[in-house]
C-alpha cells in the first residue's frame, strides 16, 4: 500500500506523481493515524449513500488509527454530530439507527437544518465542542453561503479544537475550499459475500483524492466492512485477497 | 419505590376539635371553664339556614353534632348557644403550626383541614428516639391547649391513618409490615370521600383488611372511572404501603432566584440591552452560585413603556450559570425584540433550577470564555437548539416496531436512553432512509419475482445483484384492514449503487391492484 515506485519503468505521469508524492509526504493509506487536524471535504452524488458511508467509514479509520493503545478496552463513548441541510435531507434521506455502525448508534446527534447558513453555523458550534467524538456535515449543491472563507472558517475551528470533521457535498461542484483532503466517491461493485453470490456484500467504494496537503493525489477501492481496506490497482479481486489478509490478520 | 419509601419517617399530627380549640384560645377558657361548661356549637351559614360546625363536650352530650342544623339541635337542647366558626382563620392559624412544627422536622406539609404532616426521617435520634419526640411534640402541643393525636409511620397515608383511626402515640417501625400492622383500621383510614366510603360499607368491606381479602381486579374494576386519589379506594391503599409515591406540598416555599434592572431611561437599542441582559446574567451567577445550583430554565421579562410585556423563554440541556453562556443564549432570542418607545425595565427569573456544585473556576473560565479548549456539551446543544428549535436538534432511539419507519423515534439529544432489546444482528438495514418512500417503475418477474430493471429520479438503473424478498406484514393491531404488506429486496446496481427497495402487496391480495414499488433506503 506504501509502495515505492516498482522496478519497471514509471510512466511520465507515475514521475509526476512520484516527485509530487516525494514532495509531500507518503501515499495515503487507510490505518494512518494522519495529521493532527482532520478537514475533509467528500464529493459524492445525491442518490446514493456513499458519501455518508466514506466519512463514518474514515473517521472510524481514524479513530481505531489515533487509539492510544490499540489493546486497552476503553471505548470511546462520546456523542457525534451529524448535521444535514433539508436539501440534503430530502435528496439523500434520513440516518437510519439501525443501519449505523455498532459502535457509533447510540451517540448520534442529529440536526437537520432549513438552510446552508444555519448548517454551517451547526457545524461551527459542534466544531468548537470540546465533547465530540467528530463531526459530519452534509450539503446538497454549491450554496452562496459555502465559499473559501466559510470553508476556511471550519477548518480553523477544527484545527483549534483538534474535533474531527467530514463534509459531504452533494451533486456539487469542485468549487474553491480549505479542506486538507479533498475526496470523490462513488460506489464500487461490492464483494460477493460468502455465502450468497447473487446478493449484495460488503460496501466498496471507487475513491479518488484530488487534492491532499501531505499526500500525493490518487485512486483507491477501498472497502469498509468494520475496517477500511484498499488496493490502489482498483481491481476487485485484489481487495478481495487484501481483505482476507486484514481479516486474518485482525483475527490472529 | 418499597425501600425509599420505608427508609422515610413521617409525623402525622391530627388535631382533633381545632376549631373549638381556637375558639376557646379567643375567648381565654380553659376546657370545661366558663362558657366551656354549657352547651356550645360553631355554627357555619349554608343555603338552608346555620349548620353546625363543631360543638363541645357539653353539647355532644344535649345531643348536638356536626353537620346537623341548627333548628334541629335547638329542639334537642333548647339552651345550645352558639358562636360563629371560622375556617379561613383555622386555616391560617394551620399553617402558622405548621411553620411552628418545623420544630421536629425540615419539612412539614398541610393536612388541610385539621392535621399536619412533618417528615422526621433522621431526626429523632436529636429527641432521643421517636417515642421521645411523640412525647415532646405532645407537651408542646397541651401547652398550647390544643388537643391532638399524632402517630409517626413511614409513609404519609400510615401516619395519617394511625393518628385518626390507630392508638394515640402509634408508631410504625420500618421493619414492621404495614399490610399486617394496619389490617383492623376502618376504611375511613384511607382519607376517602363520604361517597365512596357509603359504597364500601354498602360492598360489606369495613376494616382494611378486608379490601385485602377481596380479588384486586375487582376493586379495579369497581373503581376504573375514579381518577384522583381521594376517590379510589385502591390508589389510597398503595399510597398507605408506599407503593406509589404521594407528592405533598411543603410549606417552606422555594423562591426562583430573581435579578432585576429598573432603568434610568427607557432603552431601544439593541446593544443597550444586550449589556443589560449580560449584567442581569453576572447577577443571576452570583445568585444562583450562593445556592449551589444552575437554571435550567431562564425567563427574561421586558417591560415596555408603552405598558406591553415581552417575554423570552430559554431552557438549557444541563444545569448552566455561566455568564457568557447565559448571556449567548439570549442574544439570540432578543434580537427580535420590538422596544417600541423603549423598555423600562427587564427582569431575569430562573424557574426551574437543578443542584450544580461549583467547579474549578479558572479552568471553567478558560473553557467557556477564553475559548482555548471549546464547549461543553450541553453548552453546545443549548446554542443548537436556541437558533434551530428543539425539532432540530435530536437523537435517533430505537423503537419496538417492525415497519422500518417506525423502529427508530427521535428524542432531545441528552435525555438518557431507554433500555431496549437488541435489534436482531442478522437484518441488514440502510445506512439512510427517505422520509417518504419515493416509487419507482420496476420490471420484475410477476407475481413475486426478483427485480430486474427500475427506473427512479429519471434514470434506469439495472439490478445486477439482489437478495429477497423480506417480507414485512403491516401491524393489523394498530393499521387499517387495507394496508398491503411489503416484500423488501436488497439490489445492487451496475455501478455498485445498493438500495432498499420494496414490493407493496402481492397480485391477488384483494387489497388493490398491481402491485406498487417502492425506493425507501439508501445502502453506503
Amino acid at each position: 500500500m506504501t509502495s515505492h515506485p516498482s522496478l519497471s519503468l514509471p510512466t511520465a505521469a507515475e514521475l509526476g506523481a512520484t516527485r509530487l508524492g516525494e514532495q509531500q509526504g507518503e501515499r495515503w493509506a487507510p490505518g494512518q493515524a494522519g495529521e493532527a487536524t482532520a478537514h475533509g471535504e467528500i464529493f459524492a452524488s445525491g442518490d446514493e449513500g456513499a458519501g455518508a458511508a466514506l466519512a463514518l467509514a474514515l473517521a472510524l479509520d481514524r479513530q481505531q488509527a489515533r487509539a492510544p493503545d490499540p489493546l486497552a478496552d476503553t471505548p470511546d463513548t462520546r456523542m457525534w454530530l451529524w448535521v444535514q441541510d433539508r436539501k440534503a435531507l430530502t435528496r439523500s434521506g434520513r440516518p437510519y439507527r439501525p443501519g449505523l455502525p455498532e459502535s457509533l448508534r447510540d451517540r448520534l446527534i442529529h440536526v437537520a437544518v432549513k438552510s446552508p447558513e444555519d448548517a454551517l453555523f451547526a457545524l461551527e458550534e459542534g466544531l468548537r465542542c470540546r465533547d465530540l467524538a467528530f463531526v459530519i456535515g452534509e450539503i446538497s449543491g454549491n450554496p452562496r453561503a459555502l465559499d473559501m472563507t466559510a470553508s476556511r472558517r471550519l477548518g480553523l475551528a477544527a484545527e483549534r479544537h483538534g474535533v474531527p470533521f467530514w463534509l459531504v457535498r452533494l451533486d456539487a461542484r469542485r468549487d474553491l475550499s480549505s479542506a486538507r483532503m479533498r475526496w470523490e466517491v462513488a460506489s464500487a461493485p461490492s464483494l460477493a459475500p460468502r455465502w450468497n453470490a447473487q446478493a449484495p456484500g460488503a460496501p466498496s467504494w471507487q475513491a479518488q483524492l484530488f487534492r491532499a496537503r501531505r499526500h500525493p493525489p490518487g485512486q483507491w477501492l477501498l472497502c469498509g466492512d468494520g475496517r477500511l481496506v484498499a488496493e490502489t490497482g482498483g481491481a476487485a479481486p485484489e481487495l478481495q485477497n487484501t481483505l482476507a489478509r486484514a481479516k486474518g490478520g485482525g483475527g490472529a | 419505590m418499597l425501600e425509599g419509601a420505608s427508609s422515610r419517617r413521617i409525623l402525622g399530627i391530627w388535631l382533633r376539635v381545632l376549631a373549638l380549640d381556637r375558639w376557646r384560645l379567643g375567648e381565654g377558657l380553659a376546657e370545661g371553664e366558663g362558657a366551656d361548661a354549657h352547651p356550645l356549637a360553631l355554627i357555619a351559614e349554608t343555603a338552608h339556614g346555620p349548620r353546625i360546625a363543631a360543638a363541645n363536650a357539653a353539647g355532644l352530650t344535649a345531643g348536638a353534632q356536626a353537620g346537623m342544623m341548627l333548628a334541629d339541635a335547638r329542639t334537642l337542647c333548647p339552651g345550645l348557644a352558639v358562636a360563629p366558626s371560622d375556617p379561613a382563620g383555622d386555616l391560617a392559624f394551620l399553617e402558622k403550626l405548621a411553620g411552628w412544627a418545623l420544630r421536629w422536622g425540615p419539612w412539614s406539609a398541610l393536612d388541610p383541614p385539621d392535621g399536619l404532616l412533618v417528615d422526621v426521617t433522621g431526626v429523632a435520634h436529636l429527641f432521643g428516639g421517636e417515642a421521645a419526640l411523640l412525647a415532646d411534640a405532645r407537651k408542646a402541643f397541651a401547652r398550647r391547649r390544643l388537643a391532638t393525636r399524632m402517630a409517626i409511620a413511614p409513609t404519609a397515608g400510615a401516619a395519617w391513618a394511625l393518628a385518626h383511626h390507630g392508638p394515640d402515640g402509634a408508631i410504625l417501625r420500618e421493619g414492621d409490615d404495614p399490610a399486617q400492622r394496619l389490617v383492623s383500621l376502618p376504611v375511613a383510614a384511607l382519607r376517602l370521600d363520604g361517597d365512596v366510603l357509603t359504597v364500601l360499607r354498602r360492598l360489606g368491606l369495613k376494616r382494611l383488611g378486608d379490601l385485602d381479602g377481596v380479588a384486586r381486579d375487582a376493586l379495579v374494576r369497581r373503581f376504573r372511572n375514579r381518577r384522583s386519589a381521594s376517590a379510589n379506594p385502591l390508589m389510597r391503599m398503595d399510597q398507605l404501603l408506599g407503593r406509589v409515591p404521594e407528592p405533598l406540598l411543603p410549606v417552606l416555599v422555594t423562591h426562583a432566584p430573581l435579578v432585576q434592572r429598573r432603568l434610568l431611561e427607557p432603552i431601544r437599542h439593541l446593544a443597550l440591552l444586550e449589556q443589560v441582559v449580560r449584567d442581569l446574567s453576572a447577577d443571576m451567577e452570583r445568585v444562583l452560585e450562593g445556592r449551589g445550583e444552575g437554571a435550567r430554565r431562564l425567563e427574561l421579562g421586558l417591560w415596555k413603556v408603552d405598558g406591553e410585556l415581552v417575554v423570552r423563554k430559554v431552557e438549557m440541556a444541563a444545569p448552566s450559570r455561566a455568564t457568557a453562556h447565559l448571556a449567548g443564549l439570549f442574544a439570540r432570542r432578543i434580537e427580535d425584540v420590538d422596544a417600541g418607545f423603549g423598555i423600562e425595565m427587564v427582569r431575569l427569573r430562573a424557574p426551574w433550577c437543578e443542584p450544580l456544585d461549583l467547579a474549578q473556576r479558572d479552568l471553567e473560565q478558560a473553557g467557556e470564555e477564553g475559548e482555548a479548549r471549546g464547549t461543553s456539551l450541553a453548552a453546545c446543544v443549548d446554542r443548537l437548539t436556541v437558533r434551530l428549535g428543539a425539532e432540530a436538534v435530536r437523537r435517533p432511539v430505537p423503537f419496538a416496531s417492525h415497519m422500518p419507519e417506525r423502529a427508530q423515534r427521535w428524542q432531545e439529544p441528552l435525555a438518557p436512553l431507554k433500555t431496549s432489546q437488541c435489534v436482531s444482528d442478522y437484518e441488514i438495514r440502510p445506512l439512510k432512509m427517505l422520509d417518504k418512500p419515493e416509487p419507482i417503475s420496476v420490471i420484475y418477474e410477476t407475481p413475486d419475482g426478483l427485480p430486474r430493471r427500475f427506473r427512479w429520479r429519471g434514470a434506469t438503473h439495472d439490478v445486477l445483484r439482489s437478495e429477497g424478498p423480506e417480507r414485512i406484514a403491516p401491524e393489523w393491531w394498530r393499521e387499517r384492514g387495507a394496508v398491503r404488506l411489503r416484500d423488501y429486496y436488497r439490489i445492487e446496481d451496475a455501478t455498485g449503487r445498493r438500495y432498499w427497495i420494496y414490493r407493496s402487496g402481492v397480485v391477488g391480495d384483494g387489497r388493490g391492484g398491481v402491485p406498487a414499488w417502492f425506493l425507501q433506503g439508501l445502502f453506503g
